[in-house]
């Protein structure tokens, strides 16, 4: 039985510490290969949610051909129950600029974008005004690289990386077919860099801290500290940043309300864990990996109604285009109403638990591919609840 | 040209004439009309030599750009399960009544348009809504009683 | 080459190739709804899953490029399961009234269906969900949204193909649908009435406007005598609905068939496409005579070609400034329907009004066209009736004959007469071919310099094509032509047409004439032939029309003596008066928004 401790409170991203164009002007002065092996050993991995090596999405996306390249940042934060972006572009702009300038000097971009979603519009003033210093900033260190920030319109699926391209290029935010992947063949079909918010603090803050210090916390699978979205019946609700590898029930005895039931793990395209699981479930890449949405249910939830919400969510957000995931959506969002009036019988959840593994296995993207995580883990844990 | 082909042609030499900048233009448009019309959405096919079906298509996918007019303030509160859990139902209750519309409806002066809207990123602060671009957090029904009545007060 | 394998077996193949292709070179069917050969990968409706080692999940075949070493397997338990779920998932959307369907028997949905003998009764119903509606404003295209599968195979033939973009998809999730702009009736829309979304939809979503009971109507009234004219192309696709392989030619059976349905006389579409050339090919060398020898700034060159009626609406929504460049000639179809109405009603002592006249077209526009307000010279309307190649089989069909027992019949005389050049018009190039043969001879007392008479520069299945003519030694009324070489271009497909139009407009092209078809590969490729299509098949048809060419005893319009005499007892002569009021039209401006 693990021994109940306090999770650890990390302090990298938001660490107001002066001396940021040091480590910008120190960071554009090393060696490329330095900082692709520095990020590479820190073990660095998206925060998003996929949790893609950033070393190696920017070594590849430096060793392909071609004058053109881009890096992107993805700013358009819609995983329900997820808020931390927004914070981190408000609080600390410049240390993603910061980010985003690095990765520019590595891979050879002289442009970069941040496609910021349309619900934080209300952030373009300001971050426009810190932008326009960066850019100074940038002029007197001698290195040639723009950012613009794009606003989307409010799509989920533009959060999709081949969306978003998609999208900047004046487009439905239709995925695209992947291979080709971004390094090779992204926004206007050229090499393209594109990482979380969060990630770009992060390989920002670790030409700062060394590889090492960064590794010191977390796992061997998931490294480092990650920034929480915590919400849902919690007392304290709001932004953390902890270590990454912790048991789920340290996260429930710290944040939970004492009647914690279960625990949303990645939002709705994320993992519900039951209590019964908490003590099992570690939160990380090895374990349940989250892009920071914990969403905290206490009992006198009703599991339907998160389901049915996260479906609701999902048949509307679904790009439409490809059949498991529009129709599936829509079937599932049916089926579960059907079975609680009682027009379908209780075995049709079965048959739904199957449709949503075909979503899994043959969906384009990541949005169909994961709804079948919330959709089994909830009616699997709480099936009677899907009845009564 | 009529006032809305105005702005069109302007917002295009100001982003530019290629497709990449199309979401930039229809953004433009519903800022100042707070929707597409007909006449909009031809226009800007018209200038970025594309078909009126392709813009309609584009805008079509984005929730925020509506094709159907709405008021001067759009307010969209988060549906989010979150949001739920902290009273989102009493709050659409309320500015339903303060406005006497439905959810999905535009208030009969043309001023304000009620929607629900998917995640808005406040979970730790439900619910919450955005009128307009503005976000409102830790919504209460007097709070939304305020809100308004203060819009209403400086239009 | 790229070695890879699937199901146990070795397949080589060219890099940048996908799983599909490999898979058909590895002569294994995998199933295929999104993809057509004809447009870009989608990799959308994902029935075309398969396994992949070692990859997560299962991948489309279709949009997965091959690569060394790679193993696949195409039909694991795995696959069958995901795939029989995702045709459920697509019948859940569809509305299944199979035996009401046009599309019934040639339908890929229900065929893939009927191979894993499944039905719409797995999962909940949502057509009542989706208030569908069917759009049938327009003259030649009916939409059934209830039908669509949402492939998205006619959102790319309208945009890759033809350029047009009448149809995108609009909305997302479960309101994703193919519309047209604010889902305007398709009547109101740049709509160009090709068809060609019809020939790639895999269902009945989308299909031609039927008038089949209305002929059937006209034949069994017995005050009226029904006439039907056959266009070039019909005779080298009808088969195919009914038994023959692709590239058959039928023109015989088809005149039987015709017969034995009972209308009172069967002519010839090919019969005014040599009147065409004559009309044509006339106004032609006149314009040149104006522009060259009278220097007359007011004549538009190049010329361009109006037989095909989803090109000349094209021009009328895109290229509203060159309507003047397009020559006055009705179509082939429309100079049939108002001399039926007059010179046939005179010669045959029938009163017009009850003449009823139908055509057989490849094409879906010529339903639109035969509606324009501007065809009714005759006083009537002049074309009562159009139906597709399709419609006609089913016709023959319903009749209950035997078609591929049928015995070969000739087109009855006056209007039924024609030639290898008329032939030819059912493909690109054709009518280009058929005009240089006249207007060459015509002007040089020679036959057109090509071995056969085949002029082969002009042929073929490129975009766009060029073809140069020197003209020497001409006889002495076009003497001012000496030396002067005839530029002239070809485009098939309204994409290719428009790039061409845009270097004419450009001013980068100097062309003197030029061919454009609306539908990929000329009218064989119409949107009123039978589906499916593919290159293969567009090519069969054509080397089936270069064959009948070949097979005519006459191959040049001029010397189509049912033509000769038309002149000698009506009209006169090319460009008369009344070939003018018969035979010539104009166009209008339409909005391209």
């Amino acid at each position: 039985m693990a021994e109940n401790k306090q999770l650890k409170r990390v302090d990298i991203i938001f660490s107001e510490e002066c001396g940021f164009k040091e480590i910008l002007s120190d960071a554009l002065k090393m060696d490329n290969e330095k900082i692709v092996d520095e990020l590479l050993n820190s073990g660095l991995r998206g925060r998003g949610g996929a949790g893609f090596p950033t070393g190696m999405k920017w070594k590849f996306t430096a060793q392909e051909k071609g004058d053109e390249r881009f890096i992107i940042c993805n700013a358009d934060e819609g995983e329900p129950g997820t808020f931390k972006d927004r914070e981190i572009l408000f609080k600390v702009p410049y240390k993603v600029f910061g980010g985003m300038a690095v990765g520019a000097k590595v891979i050879g971009a002289k442009e970069g974008y941040i496609y910021l979603r349309g619900e934080y519009k209300f952030l373009l003033n300001d971050l426009q005004k810190h932008l326009d210093e960066f850019h100074k900033t940038l002029d007197a260190l001698d290195f040639d690289f723009r950012i613009h920030i794009v606003t989307g319109a409010g799509a989920y699926i533009c959060g999709e990386e081949s969306a978003l391209f998609e999208s900047m290029e004046g487009k439905r935010g239709e995925p695209r077919n992947k291979p080709p992947y971004p390094t090779v063949s992204g926004y206007k079909g050229k090499p393209t860099v594109i990482n979380n918010v969060e990630t770009l603090v992060y390989a920002f803050m670790i030409c700062r801290l060394g590889s090492e210090k960064f590794k010191e916390l977390g796992t061997d699978d998931s490294r480092g500290s990650k920034v929480f979205s915590v919400s849902g019946d919690t007392p304290i609700a709001g932004i953390y940043e902890l270590e990454l590898g912790m048991p789920l029930q340290d996260f429930v005895d710290e944040f939970g309300d004492g009647d914690t039931k279960a625990v949303q793990v990645g939002g709705a395209a994320g993992f519900c864990v039951p209590r019964k699981k908490f003590k099992d479930t570690v939160i990380g890449f090895e374990g349940v990996p989250t892009g920071g949405s914990m969403m905290v249910f206490n009992s006198s939830r009703s599991m339907f109604n998160v389901i049915h919400n996260y479906l609701e969510f999902f048949e509307e957000e679904s790009c439409g285009q490809c059949t498991p995931c529009r129709v599936g959506c829509q079937q599932l969002l049916l089926g579960v109403e059907a079975v609680k009036r009682g027009d379908k019988s209780i075995d049709y959840l079965d048959e739904l638990l199957k449709l949503s593994q075909t979503m899994k296995l043959t969906s384009k993207c990541g949005l169909g591919q994961s709804v079948a995580n919330s959709f089994s883990s909830i009616v699997d844990n709480f099936r009677e609840e899907m009845i009564y | 040209m009529s006032d809305t082909q105005e702005m069109v042609k302007q917002l295009v030499d100001a982003h530019g004439s290629e497709r990449t900048n199309l979401m930039a233009i229809l953004q433009g448009v519903v800022d100042q009309e707070r929707y597409l019309s007909d006449e909009a959405i031809t226009e800007i096919a018209r200038q970025l030599d594309l078909s009126a079906a392709q813009v309609y298509g584009t805008a079509s996918f984005y929730s925020f750009l509506d094709t159907v007019p709405r008021g001067k303030y759009v307010i969209r509160v988060c549906r989010t399960i979150t949001c739920d859990m902290k009273g989102k139902r009493q709050i659409i209750k309320t500015l339903e009544n303060l406005l006497k519309v439905n959810i999905g409806d535009t208030s009969a002066d043309k001023k304000f348009t009620l929607l629900e809207t998917n995640c808005l990123g406040w979970c730790h602060k439900g619910p919450v809504m955005l009128i307009n671009d503005n976000a409102y957090t830790d919504l209460t029904p007097e709070k939304v009683k305020e809100i308004i009545t203060d819009i209403k007060h400086h239009s | 080459m790229i070695n890879l394998n699937i199901d146990g077996i070795d397949v080589s193949i060219e890099e940048g190739k996908t799983i599909l292709d490999a898979s058909r070179k590895a002569k294994i069917k995998i199933p295929t709804l999104c993809h057509h050969e004809d447009l870009c990968v989608a990799g959308n409706c994902r029935v075309c899953i398969v396994q992949q080692e070692g990859a997560k999940g299962l991948v489309a075949a279709c949009a997965m490029p091959v690569h060394e070493g790679m193993k696949i397997h195409t039909n694991t338990m795995e696959v069958r399961r995901s795939r029989k779920h995702i045709i459920e998932l697509l019948l859940s959307e569809h509305n299944a009234d199979c035996t009401k369907c046009y599309r019934n028997n040639n339908c890929e949905l229900q065929s893939m269906a009927n191979q894993y003998r499944t039905g719409n009764e797995m999962f909940l119903d949502l057509v009542p969900e989706k208030n569908y509606t069917i759009d049938q404003s327009s003259p030649s295209i009916m939409k059934d949204d209830s039908k669509c599968i949402r492939c998205q195979r006619c959102v790319r033939t309208c945009e890759n193909l033809q350029a047009v973009s009448a149809l995108a998809v609009a909305n997302k999730g479960g309101k994703m649908k193919i519309s047209s702009f604010f889902e305007k009736p398709m009547h109101d829309v740049v709509c160009t009435n090709c068809g060609q979304c019809i020939n790639r939809c895999p269902t009945g979503a989308l299909i031609e406007v039927n008038n089949i009971d209305e002929v059937w109507e006209a034949i069994y009234d017995k005050s009226k005598h029904v006439v039907v004219q056959t266009a070039p192309a019909v005779r080298v696709g009808l088969g195919e609905e009914l038994g023959f392989h692709a590239g058959s030619r039928v023109t015989g059976k088809m005149v039987s068939a015709l017969k034995r349905l009972g209308f009172d006389s069967v002519l010839d579409t090919q019969f005014t496409a040599d009147l065409t050339i004559m009309e044509e090919g006339t106004e032609l060398l006149t314009r040149l005579k104006k522009a060259l020898v009278d220097e007359d700034t007011s004549i538009r060159l190049p010329m361009m070609t109006s037989c095909s009626p989803g090109w000349i609406k094209f021009s009328e929504h895109i290229f509203p400034d060159f309507l003047e460049n397009l020559s006055t000639c009705k179509s082939p179809q429309q100079m049939f329907g108002s001399l039926a109405k007059t010179y046939y009603a005179q010669q045959r002592n029938l009163d017009p009004k009850d003449i009823v006249s139908v055509s057989i077209m490849p094409c879906t526009a010529k339903k639109f066209e035969a509606d324009r307000p501007e065809m009714r010279d005759s006083g009537y309307k002049d074309v009562d009736h159009v139906l597709t190649t399709r419609e006609l089989a089913i016709m023959i069909k319903q009749a209950g004959l035997e078609f591929m027992e049928m015995d070969d019949q000739k087109f009855d005389s006056l209007m039924g007469d024609s030639t290898g050049a008329a032939t030819i018009f059912g493909a690109t190039g054709g009518v280009m071919e058929a005009a240089l043969r006249t207007a060459y001879e015509l002007v040089t007392g020679r036959e057109v310099p090509f071995e056969n008479l085949n002029i082969m520069p002009v042929r073929g299945m490129e975009g766009v094509k060029e073809a140069v003519v020197k003209i020497e030694n001409p006889v002495e009324a076009w003497k001012f032509l000496d030396g002067v070489e005839l530029r002239c271009a070809i485009a098939h497909g309204l994409t290719n047409a428009k790039k061409l139009m845009q270097s004419v407009k450009d001013g980068k092209a100097n062309y003197h004439f030029i061919e454009i078809m609306a539908c990929p590969g000329g009218c064989l490729g119409g949107g009123g032939q039978p589906i499916p299509t593919s290159q293969k098949i567009r090519d069969q048809r054509t080397k089936a029309i270069y064959e009948e060419d070949m097979a005519m005893p006459i191959r040049k319009s001029h010397e189509n003596p049912d033509v000769t005499k038309i002149y000698q007892d009506f009209l006169g002569e090319p460009l008369s008066h009344k070939s003018h009021e018969l035979l010539h039209t104009k166009y209008v401006k339409r909005e391209r928004y």
